[in-house]
């Protein structure tokens, strides 16, 4: 499933953003070429080994294969970041008289400093979700009382990792991720934080307030003052410009998406590191398996995580808008020149419902795993 | 790359009657159609890395047939992978349909690429000396009113590519016949040989067919020989593959063939 929906992804580049790939194909082609080339052969003849080698290679060289395939996938995600870090903070670039960018110092490309933090973060939201599932499907055992023993394996295996990888998505990651953000897309910044008007000394932090684009302000806000000032930059009082410093034309398009993609992905982390910080705790008092109202809340927890992944990046793409590159090259100048709207409109709605139905294979499928259990099939 | 697994669909879709069968064939062509489609994703970036603007005019020029390419690669991926899913026999024969459909579609739509190749796309159309798209981009529609080659913008479909089209068709069904052949032991075997005989008469008939429409549709498409004759050597070995099939009953690169074909 993930190959076939991964190819899309990669022609898309093509079809549906022709000149961008024209222009900036000198660069991101080198990225995502060494994803296909290196991590993406890795990976699959890897997974293919893992998958079908156990009882021929034993069980060292079966981690081994496990091993390589982790590898392989977080080689792709770096350099899938790589590519993504470029776009959200170009280096290393020159561009030609005819528009086009080129490479002049390809290690800066993996020097960018955005890339690191993006990267680590990204990966520690995947263990987070791998967590969360484990931890889910575990309670969903124990509340069954069937395959209990693996329930509670699988349950303790998820809380301890989901509060490690739960806090480290939110400090150092997030934290380091929200500074780049505010020192360099501070439009961006300001937008997501949802901070309409600058204050003379230290910006307030925004827990809740639904963004109004006519009045310019926040309808029912709560806020903390200071905080944000100080989350950033360590000083209580140090200004930070809100969107009122910014022309129109630099923001985001959708200042009310960003806000809300940014609020829920923070929200969630903390309910994250809420529920399994309790979950860590009753585990070590040996009273967890038992408190039902917990396990409940853990098994439905499931698909939270996977909001949060996406809301992360819609924080990422949508923040920074109205570019593709940022600050050089404009969304609506990256397009495909040739494919009309309703051409594209016709393949979005065929995907569309093409993903939805690969969506409901999966969830029967892997409802009929679960509900199956661990135990191993006998021919 | 992905030539014999497109061939087995195409088997399986027309002579494998038994279960067994079914699923021998689907479990030959399951456990390699990924790794065929990691050469595709990596000859898609190894491209987009090397030319980037053609890459970008190609893919937005075919864009609907491309997009459909995309639709039928999952279409068949689903068929091929939950086929042994699950268990009753009316899920299996919706799976089955689907890997095989999709198949055919999939040499069709291969084959009438290369079609598009051989008779020219018209890059940028330019209207009073002025072109109406920049540079190098172009936009084909499906089809145009007339499936007719021979007009000034045909598109992606037209008669023309479709003989192209039907040419791959039956290429990698001879390719996947073989290819079952080689690899399973089903019952169809015996009966596979016969049909890649027949095959092999319709498919040496219609590339004397498309020579014929070929020089109707592009009259100098012959020019290149005769300047590079060194070219000569594909369509030498496209004759080699033709003759050989005739002759060798397992040969299993019969797919050569198909390559040679555009030059």
């Amino acid at each position: 499933m993930g190959v076939v929906t991964g190819i899309p992804m990669e022609f898309q580049f093509g079809t549906n953003w022709a000149k961008f790939s024209e222009l900036t194909g000198g660069i991101i082609g080198q990225t995502l070429a060494m994803e296909g080339m290196f991590s993406f052969f890795l990976e699959s003849s890897f997974l293919a080994l893992f998958i079908f080698g156990e009882k021929l290679m034993g069980q060292k060289l079966h981690f081994l294969t496990g091993f390589l395939v982790f590898l392989g996938s977080w080689a792709s995600g770096w350099f899938i970041l790589a590519t993504n870090a470029w776009m959200q903070h170009p280096v290393g670039y020159e561009i030609l008289d005819n528009g086009k960018f080129v490479l002049e110092n390809f290690s800066a490309l993996f020097t960018n400093p955005w890339l690191l933090p993006a990267f680590l973060h990204n990966q520690m939201a995947s263990v987070v979700t791998s967590a969360f599932v484990m931890a889910s499907i575990g309670a969903f055992y124990i509340l069954r009382n069937k395959h209990s023993e693996y329930g509670k394996l699988f349950l303790k295996t998820g809380v301890v990792f989901g509060l490690i990888s739960s806090v480290l998505v939110a400090f150092p990651t997030g934290d380091w991720n929200a500074k780049n953000v505010a020192k360099y897309q501070p439009g961006t910044f300001a937008a997501m934080e949802g901070i309409f008007e600058t204050e003379e000394a230290g910006a307030e932090i925004v827990l809740i307030g639904q963004p109004n684009m006519v009045a310019k302000k926040l309808d029912n806000k709560i806020a903390v003052p200071n905080i944000l000032s100080f989350l950033t930059y360590q000083e209580w009082d140090k200004q930070i410009p809100g969107m009122d410093q910014f022309e129109d034309d630099e923001l985001p398009d959708n200042i009310p998406a960003l806000y809300y993609s940014y609020h829920i992905m923070v929200g969630l982390g903390t309910i994250f590191i809420g529920v399994m910080a309790l979950a860590l705790f009753l585990l070590w008092r040996k009273k967890l398996y038992n408190i039902k109202p917990l396990l409940w809340t853990i098994m439905f927890l499931v698909p939270f995580p996977y909001i949060a992944n996406i809301t992360g990046w819609y924080t990422a793409e949508l923040g920074r808008q109205p570019y593709l590159v940022y600050g050089l090259l404009r969304t609506s100048d990256g397009i495909s020149p040739t494919v009309s709207s309703g051409n594209t409109l016709f393949t979005l709605l065929g995907f569309v419902a093409l993903y939805m139905l690969l969506g409901l294979l999966f969830l029967v499928l892997v409802g009929k795993t679960i509900n199956e259990g661990p135990t191993p099939k006998t021919h | 790359m992905d030539g014999y697994d497109f061939g087995a669909g195409i088997i399986h879709l027309f002579f494998a009657k038994k279960e067994e069968d079914k699923e021998v064939i689907t479990k030959s062509a399951g456990l390699f159609w990924d790794s065929n489609e990691v050469w595709l994703v990596a000859a898609g970036g190894m491209l987009f890395m090397a030319f980037p603007t053609f890459y970008a005019s190609v893919f937005s020029g075919f864009y609907l047939p491309l997009i459909i390419v995309l639709w039928l690669i999952i279409f068949r991926a689903i068929g091929l992978e939950f086929r042994g899913q699950f268990k009753y026999q009316m899920w299996k024969d919706i799976w089955d349909k689907s890997f095989g459909i999709s198949s055919l579609l999939l040499a069709l739509f291969f084959g009438i690429a290369l079609g598009n190749i051989v008779r020219g796309v018209n890059l940028g159309s330019v209207e009073n000396g002025v072109s109406a798209y920049e540079g190098h981009y172009f936009f084909l529609p499906l089809w145009n009113s007339s499936f007719s080659p021979l007009t000034e913008h045909p598109g992606v479909i037209d008669w023309f590519t479709i003989i192209i089209g039907l040419i791959a068709v039956v290429t990698l069904a001879i390719h996947g016949a073989n290819w079952v052949i080689l690899k399973t032991n089903s019952s169809i075997n015996t009966k596979l040989k016969g049909v890649i005989f027949k095959l092999n008469i319709v498919l040496a008939a219609l590339t004397l067919f498309s020579l014929y429409v070929w020089q109707m549709v592009n009259a100098n498409s012959l020019d290149n020989f005769i300047h590079k004759p060194y070219l000569l050597v594909f369509p030498l070995i496209y004759l080699t593959g033709l003759v050989g099939l005739f002759f060798i009953k397992k040969s299993k690169k019969t797919v050569m063939r198909l390559y040679c074909q555009p030059y």
